[in-house]
């Protein structure tokens, strides 16, 4: 009786196990699908990529022309026909959209009245497409002139997106508008956890308001200062910009870590004669590692894919990853060769940093919501 | 780093010791921060004229830009030590603070108070217009679609978000294989929303009908294969507002089932027992047990995400402009100001934005009081 109890809950939660796994392999499928799709899309052929889909490219059955027909020239088009090896009679706007014969396969007229031709297509299984190509990548990533083939088939030359020249630009706006917040907000936090200065708290109170600012309510008059000091489009412009609006969360993040630092290791240093700068250098950096790299991710990953401060910030010399890419979907919407190899550059360096330093990026994540 | 440390004149010592203690001290005081002001200028002309080639000033730039940041740091430190200990002692916080004050200053507080001044003000910001702004702002046919489309994002988007997140927090918590589906939810975090735009542009894509004609999109094939006819889905006014807001869950589901999943790891596990000895459904014990203890992260998430689709711009941008029934306050925003050059009605839009989020910002500087941080 005991035994056949335990089995039937052992049952129960077997079925419960599938049920939950299932739901969330669908989930995850989901979730995982679109990129796949600009994956696989990037390597394949343009014109492959506008003809037909690109799941295509796994086995899947689809008609195959196997051979033609040749209409007589004595059969009059205009009204129905009949055609060798199908039954009944067929009209021309019929069979331009395709006629599925009962034993399989598909009859489909080619061009217009005069060619005269007509497609047989067979249902057969195809493979996995191999005809995948690096052409996309090197095109989007050149400077020169690059030429492929479009939807109608006409062969396009037109200048690279020089994606590499603007994925150096990510690189230098996104380093140092990392590191520089979480130095400026390092030092800041120290001050704020144990240096005693009048207007401490109310300082802080206001770094504590600005935490949730919009960031549109200073981009019109920041714009107005770059003009008037001749910053705009350089990079010391978006460093600052990026500087400036990341603070707030930096120095609360900080300051929360920094102020839980034990007591006792810090006093025993001031006794030892340490200033205040040797400590901060020593000591308090090191042991905040863990905060300055949750903050650090956080902050790459934001100016990596931000969008609307690069746009209003930099100039047509030091173009980002993502303003080139929302410029090509603007210029380019159609051409797909090169808009998801050009995302999938953009998406490289965040993913990896990202799949490298999950934990850390996590913890950041927590720190900074669940308290704030 | 060794500076402060090297230079700490020792009293006697003779002629030499006397002149380095004194005079050189005064000298290198002087010469220190002109020198690194130098090379600091010198840094910036090179990097804004300079013709080389581009890896020379990408890596020229990161080395001046965080090297720089690091270099005033130590000099002003070095400086203030250089003064009597009384002195320094008093001035020292401020040059830890300081940076950080005077930055956030410049970039959040004052550009607030002017935006403000600004709203009230014409396109070119020269003659008052008193409340003209505003009164565009919320009567605007623009604008009203614009506020109505952010409603849709801030009810839709947030709830599903954190739904979603909610749902997937729950069922992974029950599956050995967690970390693996995080991953793979959390993974559209790290990709930014232009590419985001990119990657669902495609999902949307309509190729025209026709003989002959397949639909590269996804959702297009998907409705062509069920039976459907192909639709230009992005001009389907109004449902590709919900078109875009799927876009925005996709990549906010993964902060908020982040967020949830740690917080449903908190609820005591004696609890969860209790519950089920006492003979609680699975979901009697979800709504009375989970949901309850959770329910402040769940008031976090929430706001974090209404935040954020309040302000939200870049999926729109990319993906219709505006256009086709899709325009929202933030894009209204960069067109008043960058398109039409109008300032004052900018000013005014973000000044609304601003307002909306003030009941957050009370609530913050609420908490943070009751913390007692300080």
């Amino acid at each position: 009786m005991d035994t056949k109890k335990s089995t039937g809950f052992k049952r129960q939660k077997v079925i419960s196990s599938l049920l939950v796994n299932g739901a969330l392999i669908l989930i995850c499928l989901i979730w995982i699908l679109p990129t796949i799709g600009i994956f696989i899309t990037s390597w394949r052929d343009s014109q492959d990529i506008f003809t037909t889909g690109w799941w295509t490219v796994f086995p899947h059955q689809t008609y195959v022309n196997s051979s033609q027909i040749h209409i007589d020239p004595s059969v009059d088009v205009n009204s129905a026909m009949s055609i060798p090896g199908a039954p009944g009679k067929y009209t021309f706007e019929q069979l331009r959209a395709g006629v599925k014969l009962p034993n399989g396969t598909q009859l489909t007229w080619f061009g217009n009245k005069r060619t005269r031709l007509i497609d047989v297509a067979k249902l057969q299984w195809v493979g996995f497409s191999t005809s995948l190509t690096t052409k996309n990548y090197t095109d989007v990533l050149s400077n020169n002139n690059v030429n492929y083939t479009d939807a109608n088939g006409n062969n396009i030359v037109r200048q690279g997106d020089n994606l590499f020249g603007a994925f150096l630009n990510s690189v230098a706006v996104a380093v140092p508008a990392t590191i520089i917040p979480i130095l400026i907000a390092a030092f800041a936090a120290y001050g704020f956890a144990w240096l005693n200065f009048p207007g401490r708290k109310f300082f802080f109170t206001i770094v504590v308001a600005l935490l949730v600012v919009p960031l549109q309510i200073a981009l019109v008059p920041i714009v107005q200062d770059y003009t008037k000091l001749d910053l705009n489009g350089t990079y010391l412009a978006i460093w600052l910009a990026h500087t400036g609006f990341g603070l707030p969360l930096a120095v609360y993040l900080l300051f929360n870590y920094i102020s839980g630092l034990p007591r006792e290791i810090l006093e025993s240093c001031f006794i030892d004669g340490a200033s205040s700068f040797t400590i901060f250098t020593r000591l308090i950096l090191p042991l905040s590692i863990p905060a300055l790299a949750s903050f650090a991710i956080f902050q790459f990953l934001w100016v990596w894919n931000d969008y609307l401060v690069a746009l209003v910030f930099l100039g047509s010399k030091t173009l980002v990853l993502t303003v080139t890419l929302a410029n090509m979907v603007g210029e380019k919407g159609q051409d797909w060769q090169l808009l998801t190899s050009g995302a999938f550059i953009s998406m490289l360096l965040p993913l990896a940093v990202f799949f490298a330093l999950q934990r850390f990026f996590v913890r950041g994540l927590l720190a900074g919501s669940v308290k704030g | 780093m060794e500076i402060n440390n090297g230079i700490k004149p020792k009293p006697g010592g003779g002629f030499l010791g006397w002149f380095a203690a004194g005079l050189g001290r005064i000298l290198v005081s002087i010469f220190v921060p002109l020198i690194t002001f130098l090379v600091l200028w010198q840094g910036f002309i090179f990097l804004r004229n300079s013709q080389a080639p581009q890896i020379v000033l990408v890596l020229v730039a990161i080395i001046w830009g965080v090297g720089g940041v690091a270099l005033l740091f130590t000099v002003s430190n070095w400086l203030i030590e250089q003064l009597p200990k009384e002195w320094s002692r008093r001035i020292l916080p401020f040059v830890f603070v300081g940076p950080a004050l005077a930055i956030l200053a410049w970039f959040l507080l004052i550009p607030t108070f002017r935006t403000l001044y600004d709203s009230f003000m014409d396109a070119n910001s020269f003659h008052f217009v008193g409340m003209a702004n505003y009164i565009y702002a919320f009567t605007n046919p623009i604008m009203l679609e614009a506020f109505r489309n952010n409603l849709l994002w801030l009810i839709f988007g947030t709830s599903f978000s954190v739904g979603m997140g909610l749902l997937i927090a729950v069922l992974a918590d029950r599956s050995s294989f967690e970390s693996v589906y995080k991953a793979i939810i959390f993974m559209p975090m790290a990709i930014s929303f232009v590419g985001a735009g990119v990657i669902w542009k495609f999902i949307y894509a309509y190729n025209g009908t026709g003989s002959g004609i397949q639909q590269t999109g996804l959702l297009n094939a998907i409705v062509v294969a069920l039976g459907g006819a192909p639709q230009a889905w992005l001009e389907l006014a109004p449902w590709n507002n919900f078109l875009l807001i799927i876009i925005m869950v996709w990549l906010q589901t993964g902060y908020s089932m982040v967020i949830l999943s740690s917080a449903i790891k908190g609820v005591p596990a004696d609890l969860m027992e209790a519950s089920r000895i006492d003979g609680a459904s699975e979901i009697q014990a979800f709504f009375r047990i989970t949901i309850p203890y959770i329910q402040g992260t769940l008031l976090t998430v929430t706001t974090t995400i209404l935040i954020f689709s309040l302000k939200l711009f870049d999926i729109v941008r990319v993906m219709t402009g505006g256009n086709s029934g899709t325009n929202v306050i933030a894009n209204e925003f960069y067109l008043e100001r960058f398109t039409f050059g109008d300032a004052g009605r900018a000013a005014a839009i973000a000044v609304v934005l601003l307002i909306a989020v003030v009941p957050v910002m009370i609530y913050n500087l609420r908490s943070f009081r009751e913390s007692k941080a300080f």
